[in-house]
């Protein structure tokens, strides 16, 4: 095995763990500002891709569509906070799972009542399109770097928006204790519903951004929210650095697992066995690591509260 | 055109169907939600059109959506054939589902004609009486496709497919046919929908040309990953992640890919003709691999009612056996386990005026049956 194929597979293993920090950061906060299990963070993120594979069909701008599932999913989420969340967080975890459930549900049957049941056409743009040569030899598709540039710009965003803005002090504060800042004057409610739009247009940019080289197809959130809960109990709940940090972990994890455990298990068995206890292991490989981070640190690598 | 259509078979079900006494009663299960929808969707379609077409009094079909999940399955098969009193079910997508509910209902007695899943323990030891598979046995195109692999002289292939049943049954099909040596072979995961660290593989692997089966989205997002890539070899798949309902969002990057299928709606037949018509007529689209595998099934159902009452289940069951009704294959019957005998072609994606759609290029497996037959006892 080369050491180029070794690097391109890092490089894979990033641009996966970005994705997946994007999804991430929205769970993330919205778990930690109001103590809200949101499993239908993955139909906002398919809102994003089908809001994007709508304008882009229409106006063949792919700009424009990110535009679109930014402010879609946005609406989208502030909609549903106002109309539903809003009623659920004074009650326990497991309403707030049934409810949450009956939206992806809803948002599912919703979104095939208004596109179909056929996945749409979302493509990259041309500008982004096909390889480019990296030094060392390395043939990477410029789209997945555009991927990538794009989520540490967004990382980078959020630092700076929860650090040194006012807004981001609210956040903060609400983190630690919703009823003083409450007392305090800032209006609690619009808070939320602020938060919460924030967190579904990162979950629709995510959607977009991976729509146009996967599909985008009812349902496609569901297989990244899985892995996005991952990447926050791993990171620690309600923190974004560790969202990062552990969306890049899951990352590489992933899909260096799947290469290398493969390749591992042919130095001990024949080749066809190999493979397939090769990737039986490579799909537990994330989860082992969650186990084994939830071992030596329960609240997760950034967590603050049990 | 449609109402005449249906006017002069119901004419001649009139005329033919002189046997008919006791009406029948047909339960289908299938998706009609989820990410899998599309598929259920068509093989509705493609049987209600043949049952329209029909107008057959006699027949009624109860459908129900399984959600892609077996225990759903399960409990609708078990309301249809306890309250509804099917004679008749029909409709699974699936093959983890088919094998949810198909041992369990044949051993109460009722038919089961497969529009799509067919599992290879259905086919071999597992085979009983009362069930039909319509459309192929699960490894049949992936048969074709290893068959295709050898004629077009490839030597050093790359194959992939979904690490579940199928997909091992998919490479055990291909390897079946193809005689050249192997440059990978990977099981990716399940549901997977990123594909970068597959693909540098096979960049890295020489090979000269790649096999896949990921089938739905799956597919879709391998191919447009496949196509940004700037790797540049042949590939070659089952006709799943080719098929009408998911060309059209790969667009471009599916274009002269050769795929194996046993229909295509360029078969040059009057039946086949005339169902692509009404079909695009029926739903203004047009109808994909399911919707064919649909037509055919309530076409075979329709013929066997015309012979035999299916209260009389050995009349009935030999009246299927018969498959004495005008598919939109060119060749189709029944071998001794239930599965059908037939061609399977070769097909290019190709587009015509804004369509992504598929052409038949070749023969790749003539009167092709499938590798369980001599298993089975019944």
């Amino acid at each position: 095995m080369s050491l180029v194929l070794i690097a391109e597979q890092v490089l894979n293993g990033l641009q996966f763990g970005i994705m997946l920090f994007l999804m991430a950061a929205g769970l993330t906060l919205i778990f930690g500002v109001m103590g809200l299990i949101n499993l239908a963070h993955g139909s906002l993120y398919m809102v994003g891709a089908f809001c994007a594979a709508a304008v882009a069909g229409a106006t063949g701008s792919f700009l424009l569509a990110l535009v679109a599932a930014l402010a879609g999913a946005a609406l989208a989420g502030a909609i549903v906070e106002m109309v539903v969340i809003r009623r659920l967080y004074e009650r326990d975890h497991l309403d707030q799972v049934l409810a949450t459930f009956a939206l992806i549900l809803i948002f599912s049957e919703g979104t095939r009542w208004i596109f179909g049941s056929f996945p749409l056409y979302l493509d990259v743009p041309s500008y982004l399109s096909g390889p480019v040569t990296l030094p060392g030899g390395i043939a990477y598709p410029v789209y997945r770097l555009a991927l990538i540039v794009a989520g540490l710009l967004v990382a980078l965003g959020l630092y700076l928006l929860i650090s040194r803005t006012r807004i981001g002090i609210q956040i903060r504060a609400g983190e630690n204790d919703r009823e003083m800042i409450a007392a305090l004057g800032v209006d609690i409610g619009r808070l939320y519903t602020i938060v919460f739009a924030l967190g579904a247009a990162l979950a629709g940019l995510a959607g977009a951004l991976v729509g146009a080289i996967q599909s985008v197809q009812v349902g496609m959130g569901e297989p990244v929210l899985i892995l996005a809960f991952v990447v926050i109990v791993i990171g620690g709940i309600g923190s974004i650095r560790g969202a990062l940090i552990g969306a890049l972990l899951v990352g590489l994890t992933n899909t260096l697992g799947g290469i290398f455990l493969p390749e591992l298990m042919k130095l001990f068995m024949e080749p066809s066995a190999a493979t397939s206890i090769g990737a039986s292991l490579a799909s537990m490989a994330i989860y082992i690591l969650m186990a084994a981070v939830l071992i030596l640190r329960p609240t997760g690598l950034f967590g603050a509260r049990a | 055109m449609l109402k005449s259509l249906a006017a002069a078979a119901s004419m001649l079900a009139i005329l033919s169907g002189t046997a008919m006494a006791e009406p029948v009663k047909v339960g289908m299960i299938t998706t009609l939600s989820g990410g899998g929808a599309s598929l259920g969707v068509d093989t509705r379609d493609g049987f209600m059109l043949a049952v329209k077409q029909a107008g057959n009094e006699d027949l009624e079909v109860v459908i129900e959506d399984d959600q892609r999940k077996p225990d759903i399955a399960v409990q609708l098969a078990d309301k249809m054939v306890q309250s509804d009193k099917v004679d008749v079910l029909t409709g699974i997508v699936w093959s983890n589902l088919a094998m949810a509910v198909v041992p369990s209902v044949t051993a109460q007695g009722k038919f089961y004609l497969s529009t799509n899943a067919a599992p290879s323990a259905l086919a071999g030891k597992g085979c009983t009486p009362n069930y039909f598979s319509v459309s192929y046995q699960n490894d049949n195109l992936h048969e074709a496709a290893g068959a295709y692999a050898k004629d077009a002289g490839f030597k050093n292939s790359f194959i992939l497919a979904p690490n579940y049943p199928a997909g091992k049954d998919s490479l055990a099909g291909f390897k079946r046919f193809y005689e050249g040596e192997l440059a990978g072979e990977i099981y990716t995961k399940l549901g997977q929908t990123d594909y970068a660290a597959e693909l540098a593989q096979i960049r890295a692997s020489g090979a000269d040309s790649i096999f896949f089966f990921l089938p739905g989205g799956m597919g879709i997002s391998f191919l447009k990953q496949y196509a940004d890539s700037g790797i540049d070899l042949p590939v070659v798949g089952p006709a799943f992640s080719f098929d009408q309902n998911i060309l059209q969002a790969v667009g471009d990057a599916a274009l002269g890919v050769k795929n194996t299928s046993q229909w295509n709606k360029d078969i040059d037949n009057e039946t086949n003709k005339a169902f692509v018509e009404s079909f695009q007529a029926e739903y203004d689209r047009l109808p994909s691999l399911y919707a064919a595998q649909g037509f055919d099934t309530a076409n075979l159902l329709l013929s066997a009612m015309a012979k035999a009452d299916v209260s009389d289940a050995d009349a009935f069951r030999a009246a299927l056996e018969e498959a004495d009704f005008k598919s939109v294959r060119d060749k189709f019957k029944f071998g001794p386990n239930h599965h059908p005998i037939q061609d399977i072609y070769v097909r290019e994606v190709v587009k015509e005026g804004d369509v992504y759609t598929n052409r038949i290029i070749g023969t790749a497996l003539a009167d092709r049956a499938d590798a369980y037959a001599e298993e089975c006892k019944m």
